[in-house]
């Protein structure tokens, strides 16, 4: 219980996967101008991330290992995600238009993201069980949640206030998540010192 | 030789896997597209402002492949050639389209109105309006933070000198900056129409003339010029009847104020010619409306 705990915890917090990993950037500064779309991409993010660890555990474990191919789970991981994001997609036009309607269109960008295949891989260099990955892959989901909520209401404010003109546009952005990304850097160690003493 | 022959063997597998399962979930969870609301779709600009009274393009078309009492006419920024292109599609008749553009009511550039207050913060009408009514001294005219310059979807409006000025070529009547002006004195009008009462103001002719060197005093002589009982003055303020006004201009001339417009008559070209293929080719500009690319 202690273990899953510090899992979520450090996934959603220490190492959370835009702030300190810096992987999933390009959603991080492209989606994230409005609180709703910022919404609706991480929750498709969070579903997305644990679904793939679902379908990628297994294959290394079942297929990579045993064969002893392991070099190869880039090149599977990528066929597979992709694939399985394309039949959610589908599944989810017919089954729930209303989700489709919200999710949908941030699915396919999805499907090539880096964030979405970092979790997959480091689940498993982390030598995860399945359901610690699941619980990893739902943590890191939530961190991602977390900055994009964030840096969606910091980006309101900065959009609505002058700068000068080096700074206009994608620069103070930058600016913006590289002090988010710092802050973040705070959490590293605060995992330990918590569970550690417990 | 295995070494080469099982990592290849196996991503063939997975792939060959995941395809009979991606044909196998395309086929069973098939959505039925109705085929009149691709091409419909295909006609409509692809803009989502809104105009046409639906949620976006999308929505349009669906609407009028579902229900064919639902006027083929109403996207104003896609013009003639899409409203035809519906209406061939639907076989129903073309009703035509009356090219709108958006007018600004006001009249207050910087030098002839004075400011209030010294304003300094968030840079956006609606925000300036909730201090006091806005900085200016005419609580009805234009703010010039230029809400209406941050809806507009084809760069068809500006603010010049403190006022939002409408660039009627590249105007095509949407109506997002009427909807987004807190002052509500921008109106969609019909291109045709060329007078224009440039003045929104409802107080009293004094009032007028204490904080504004244009704006309407509400003094009648344009109503009593009027051959058509086409423009009346409402609250203080001139109001042009467009059903009636038949464009002659001779109100401007004995307006006091001059706020009063008369633009000139549109090149000696058919308007609908001129129109047509321009629309046609800025709206298939990939840099086009900027909602589309977002």
């Amino acid at each position: 219980m202690k273990d899953m705990l510090m899992i979520i915890m450090a996934a959603v917090l220490a190492n959370n996967y835009v702030l300190v990993r810096f992987l999933g950037i390009c959603p991080f500064l492209g989606v994230s101008k409005k609180l709703d779309s910022a919404m609706g991409m991480s929750l498709a993010v969070v579903f997305v991330m644990v679904l793939a660890t679902a379908a990628t555990w297994p294959i290394q474990h079942l297929i990579l290992d045993p064969l002893g191919i392991g070099y190869m789970q880039t090149t599977l991981f990528i066929l597979v995600i992709a694939a399985l994001v394309q039949m959610i997609e589908v599944f989810m036009k017919k089954s729930m238009p209303a989700l489709h309607k919200s999710l949908g269109i941030y699915l396919p960008l999805i499907t090539t993201n880096c964030a979405v295949l970092g979790v997959c891989v480091l689940n498993i260099d982390e030598g995860y069980s399945f359901v610690n990955s699941l619980l990893n892959s739902f943590g890191s989901g939530v961190g991602f949640l977390l900055a994009m909520f964030l840096f969606a209401g910091v980006r309101s404010k900065i959009e609505t206030n002058e700068y000068p003109k080096p700074f206009q546009g994608v620069a103070s952005t930058l600016v913006a998540a590289s002090i988010l990304s710092l802050s973040f850097m705070g959490f590293s160690g605060m995992i330990d010192n918590i569970f550690g003493g417990m | 030789m295995l070494e080469f022959i099982i990592p290849v063997a196996v991503v063939v597998a997975v792939g060959f896997v995941c395809a009979v399962l991606l044909t196998f979930i395309g086929n069973k969870f098939a959505v039925p597209v109705d085929e009149t609301q691709i091409l419909i779709r295909d006609c409509l600009p692809g803009a989502n402002c809104g105009a046409c009274g639906f949620a976006g393009c999308d929505d349009y078309a669906a609407a009028l492949a579902a229900d064919r009492s639902i006027a083929a006419n109403k996207c104003i920024p896609g013009g003639e050639a899409t409203i035809k292109g519906i209406s061939a599609i639907l076989g129903v008749d073309a009703e035509g389209s009356v090219p709108m553009t958006a007018r600004v009511l006001c009249s207050g550039l910087c030098d002839l109105t004075k400011p209030e207050m010294d304003y300094q913060g968030l840079k956006s009408c609606a925000a300036v309006k909730q201090f006091f009514g806005g900085p200016g001294s005419c609580k009805y005219g234009c703010i010039g933070m230029g809400d209406c310059v941050a809806v507009c979807q084809y760069d068809a409006i500006e603010i010049c000198k403190g006022l939002a000025k409408v660039d009627k070529d590249s105007c095509v009547g949407c109506g997002m900056c009427a909807n987004a002006c807190p002052q509500n004195i921008i109106e969609i009008v019909p291109k045709a129409s060329r007078v224009s009462v440039a003045c929104s103001s409802k107080d009293a002719g004094k009032a007028v003339r204490a904080v504004c060197e244009v704006g309407c005093i509400g003094c009648k002589l344009c109503e009593k010029e009027c051959k058509f009982d086409a423009i009346h003055v409402v609250d203080n303020l001139a109001v042009i009847d467009a059903e009636k006004c038949k464009n002659c201009g001779l109100c401007a001339k004995v307006c006091p104020r001059k706020v009063i417009y008369v633009e000139p008559r549109p090149a000696k070209k058919p308007v609908p010619k001129a129109d047509g293929p321009r629309e046609v080719t800025r709206l298939e500009d990939p840099e086009g409306p900027k909602r589309a690319q977002a």
